[in-house]
């Protein structure tokens, strides 16, 4: 064959595919190779030797269903990573062993019916316990449990109708029962007040809600303009918060502390600073703040009360000057 | 080697009966040859892959330190929008239909498409979308990403047109992706060769099958969805305003009733070319043909049934968590039968470690994580900490980057030299997936950690917290690698157009009609169509040639017989 532009060299290469690629860049090859798995086990390592920094779970410690769900996502990862080791290192094995070699025939098998039922029902298999699993750990992460004995004194929840399934409350019906509403780009909280009293009076606060430990807090969760997301990690999932639906969870906290989140769906440009605190007190702590808050909302009212009352009394005087 | 005295006289490959083809650009924008509008349309979408991939870079910059200001909130939330509606309908979907025009009519031993003119307008369409999106850039690109969540994306929030721009993209490559598809399903029904019955079609022509119905079923939803945006828009309909009888999550749920169908209508034509490299190059049959075609049936199925799995934090009733909890466990059956099957083809073969048996394998070594990291976020209790963060981001680019865009470099490297008649560059092509393995896995693979340190996604900056800084920072390097990775292969293809090694009819010996006419093929693709005996056409071929000649001569394995005998 002649040369043709100077290719005769790849050409003939070319030509003596399987045996000569095999012989001269076998090593090559199989180095690359071995590097590239060989850097992707080590970053597995380095996650999995990291986990105390949350590398590999979700965050959890706030209340018993993130640590529910914490949980259950450990139970998942451990079938995750049988799984994957066993058809990495099954892949990472056949690429080694079976790489072209001179005088090598490849086995022209096209299938086995056996084998294939057998992964087929083997991974149904595994779906079906995890199924299982999700559906035995469902009851605690999703209904509230009742306040310990020694918590803020809790209502039985009045100002939602028609409790349903969908609408998680403990059993005993009592929890502090607050709303959440979600607007670009803050969180707003209001307490629960009794009957009766108008919105603008009951006690409500904005970016940080504070809760009493010990003490079941359910909330309904809404939207005022676009779709937001609430999400403080520790404390469990995120609950979407809609405009027109309302939304449920839930946490109890033990101990005091405070745990941060933020808003987890897009609501427009400052979604990145759209957070969320919840600090968690000791009930009796909780009442003084809730009473003090009661407080300053009420005179807050009086004095715009009578800020309004001087200002239709100056608009009903007629103005002497011109502006 | 010497050039063959005498050529093989039956079976042949000859194909030069007509007229030389015309050149010049008149030639090709007035084209009707599926091969001419293949090039058209993998050209148009990759130069929107690498628009996109700049898109994630100067995200990725901006992201690499806390607290940034590299970027304006509202610029970062357009590059996102333009990031994801890019790689989504300007070039993953719309480059399957490329290799798909391009390949499947020859597979399947087809002169052309069904309706070769309705092809151009497929084109033209996806380039007119494209265009009038990009536009956007020039007055206010749009802001409310790629699922352009109502109310978010209503005339009260976002009342510049960018998102009016978005929805005519939906609606210009929506009709481009309807009209391919039913040319592909008109043309697999209707023009396979003598001999190709159901069960001796391509894996990759099954796939294209599927992905052409899965269009057809999901893309009037999105076109009826964004057309009462519009309305809503601009008229006040108020379809997804709960203050006017509507409803925001009436909006999620048609946007996901096509959007998780999308997803498969990304990766299953990833799928039929993974499962057409790998047998060429372990030298080995296909193990459980029929498996993996009944997979991609099933998927398709199941994928219309698994769309409310994106809004498990959305108000939603018990019973709906758990049964697309279910559904979505299911889906993962058939999945993970593929990967046990193409694991399976590498079995005692005799693996040939060219460029698009690597890309294929690490296809199959990534999206393995993808597909078992959508199980964790099939576990609605799971997702709920897992959703709208770095987990799903990390989740969904190993489907997407690690599956769609790891095969379709396979499909790049596996079906150049028949494109062009010339080889892709072996060396450079391994440096490139060196590059793009390392560089997608580390940025990828600590994204899981972001989300899980709690991180949500879509946002342009984040606080010094927790180890927040170093894993956006590993990520952000490893972007830049993956990028050096992609620009690789561009060089690639660039410098082989010129100088690449004559590829010959056949370089690989591979299994499928496209192989059976010259590098690349005349504008008619076959002078003779031979009869399909087997899943395996070519495989026939050099056997009949074997016997009839008494030498195992491989046909078109010399580059001499390709050349034009003039």
């Amino acid at each position: 064959m002649t040369p043709e532009e100077g290719q005769g060299a790849d050409d003939r290469r070319m030509n003596r595919m399987p045996a000569a690629l095999a012989c001269a860049h076998a090593r090559t090859r199989r180095r690359v190779f071995t590097l590239a798995f060989a850097a992707a086990l080590l970053g597995g390592l380095a996650l999995a030797t990291g986990a105390s920094a949350d590398l590999l779970t979700p965050e959890s410690g706030g209340s018993s269903n993130a640590d529910d769900i914490d949980t259950l996502y450990k139970i998942v990862l451990a079938v995750a990573t049988v799984i994957f080791i066993g058809v990495e290192g099954v892949l990472v094995y056949s690429l080694v062993k079976f790489r072209a070699k001179k005088h090598a025939v490849a086995a022209q098998i096209r299938g086995n019916t056996r084998l294939e039922i057998g992964w087929t029902l083997g991974a149904t298999v595994v779906l079906v316990v995890l199924a299982v699993v999700t559906f035995a750990m469902l009851g605690g992460i999703r209904t509230p449990p009742n306040s310990d004995k020694d918590g803020f004194a809790t209502p039985v929840v009045d100002n939602i109708r028609g409790a349903s399934a969908f609408q998680p409350r403990p059993p005993n019906g009592r929890s502090l029962n607050i709303k959440v509403n979600g607007q670009r780009y803050s969180w707003r909280y209001t307490y629960p007040a009794k009957a009766n009293v108008p919105e603008q009076q009951k006690v409500a606060a904005y970016v940080e809600m504070v809760v009493p430990t010990k003490t079941t807090v359910t909330l309904d969760i809404d939207a005022q303009d676009v779709a937001h997301s609430w999400w403080i990690p520790a404390l469990g999932g995120k609950f979407d918060a809609v405009p027109g639906h309302t939304n449920f969870t839930w946490f109890k906290i033990d101990k005091p502390g405070v745990y941060r989140g933020q808003c987890a769906e897009l609501c427009g440009r400052n979604h990145a600073d759209m957070v969320a605190q919840v600090r968690a007190v000791e009930p009796a702590e909780f009442k003084t703040w809730l009473e003090a808050k009661k407080r300053e909302i009420d005179e807050n009212n009086a004095g715009a009360l009578k800020r309004r009352e001087a200002d239709a009394k100056a608009a009903a005087t007629p103005a002497k000057e011109a502006p | 080697m010497a050039a063959v005295d005498t050529p093989v006289r039956i079976p042949e490959i000859t194909a030069h009966d007509v007229a030389p083809e015309a050149t010049g650009w008149v030639s090709w924008v007035t084209t009707t040859d599926h091969k001419r509008i293949g090039i058209m349309y993998l050209v148009t979408t990759f130069v929107f892959f690498l628009l996109g991939g700049v898109e994630a870079l100067l995200m990725r910059i901006q992201l690499g330190a806390p607290d940034n200001t590299f970027l304006t909130p509202s610029t970062y939330n357009a590059l996102f929008t333009l990031h994801g509606t890019t790689m989504v309908f300007l070039f993953v979907v719309p480059i399957m239909a490329g290799f798909a025009n391009y390949f499947l009519p020859l597979m399947i031993g087809a002169r052309d498409m069904a309706f070769p003119k309705l092809n151009a307008l497929s084109y033209w369409l996806l380039l007119a979308g494209g265009i009038v999106f990009y536009g956007s850039l020039f007055f206010s690109p749009p802001e409310a990403g790629w699922t352009s969540y109502a109310p978010l994306s209503s005339s009260a929030f976002s009342p510049t047109s960018g998102i009016d721009a978005w929805i005519f993209l939906i609606h210009l490559t929506g009709i481009s992706s309807l009209l391919g598809a039913i040319n592909f399903y008109a043309t697999i029904a209707n023009m396979r060769a003598p001999g190709m019955g159901w069960g001796r079609l391509p894996l990759f022509v099954w796939s294209i099958l599927v992905y052409a119905i899965l269009l057809i079923l999901a893309l009037p939803v999105i076109a009826g969805a964004v057309t009462l945006l519009l309305t809503d828009r601009h008229f006040g309909t108020g379809f997804f305003d709960q203050s006017q009888g509507g409803d925001p999550l009436l909006w999620q749920h048609l946007f996901w009733f096509f959007g998780h169908p999308e997803v498969y209508i990304m990766i299953l034509p990833g799928f039929g070319i993974i499962s057409e490299v790998l047998p060429v190059f372990a030298r080995k049959p296909i193990f459980g043909y029929k498996a993996i075609a009944a997979s991609t049936v099933t998927i398709a199925f199941l994928a219309m049934l698994v769309w409310a799995h994106h809004m498990f934090a959305t108000p939603s009733a018990t019973i709906v968590l758990v049964f697309f909890m279910i559904s979505s466990f299911l889906i993962a059956i058939p999945t993970g039968v593929k990967i046990f099957n193409w694991v399976a083809t590498l079995w005692r073969g005799t693996i040939e470690f060219k460029t698009p048996l690597i890309f294929s394998v690490g296809f199959i070594s990534v999206f393995l994580i993808g597909g078992i990291t959508g199980v964790f976020l099939a576990v609605f209790p799971v997702d709920w900490q897992l959703t709208d963060t770095y987990f799903v981001v990390a989740h969904l680019h190993y489907v997407l980057v690690g599956g769609s865009v790891f095969a379709i470099f396979a499909g790049i490297y596996y079906w150049f030299p028949k494109m062009t008649g010339r080889m892709l560059g072996e060396s450079m092509g391994k440096w490139s997936f060196g590059f793009m393995y390392i560089g997608f896995n580390v940025t990828f693979l600590i994204q899981h950690a972001i989300g899980l340190d709690g991180m949500p996604r879509r946002v342009y900056e984040y606080p010094d917290v927790g180890n927040l800084a170093i894993y956006n920072l590993i990520s952000t390097v490893g972007s830049f690698i993956l990028a050096i990775g992609i620009g690789l292969t561009v060089v690639n293809v660039v410098r082989s157009l010129k100088v690449g090694v004559k590829a010959g009819p056949d370089p690989w010996k591979a299994n499928t009609l496209e192989w059976f006419t010259p590098s690349p093929p005349p504008v008619n693709n076959f002078d003779i169509i031979p009869r399909v005996r087997s899943v395996e056409p070519m495989k026939d071929v050099r056997r009949q040639v074997a016997r009839q000649t008494g030498v195992a001569v491989e046909l078109g394995a010399d580059p001499a017989m390709s050349e034009p005998r003039a």
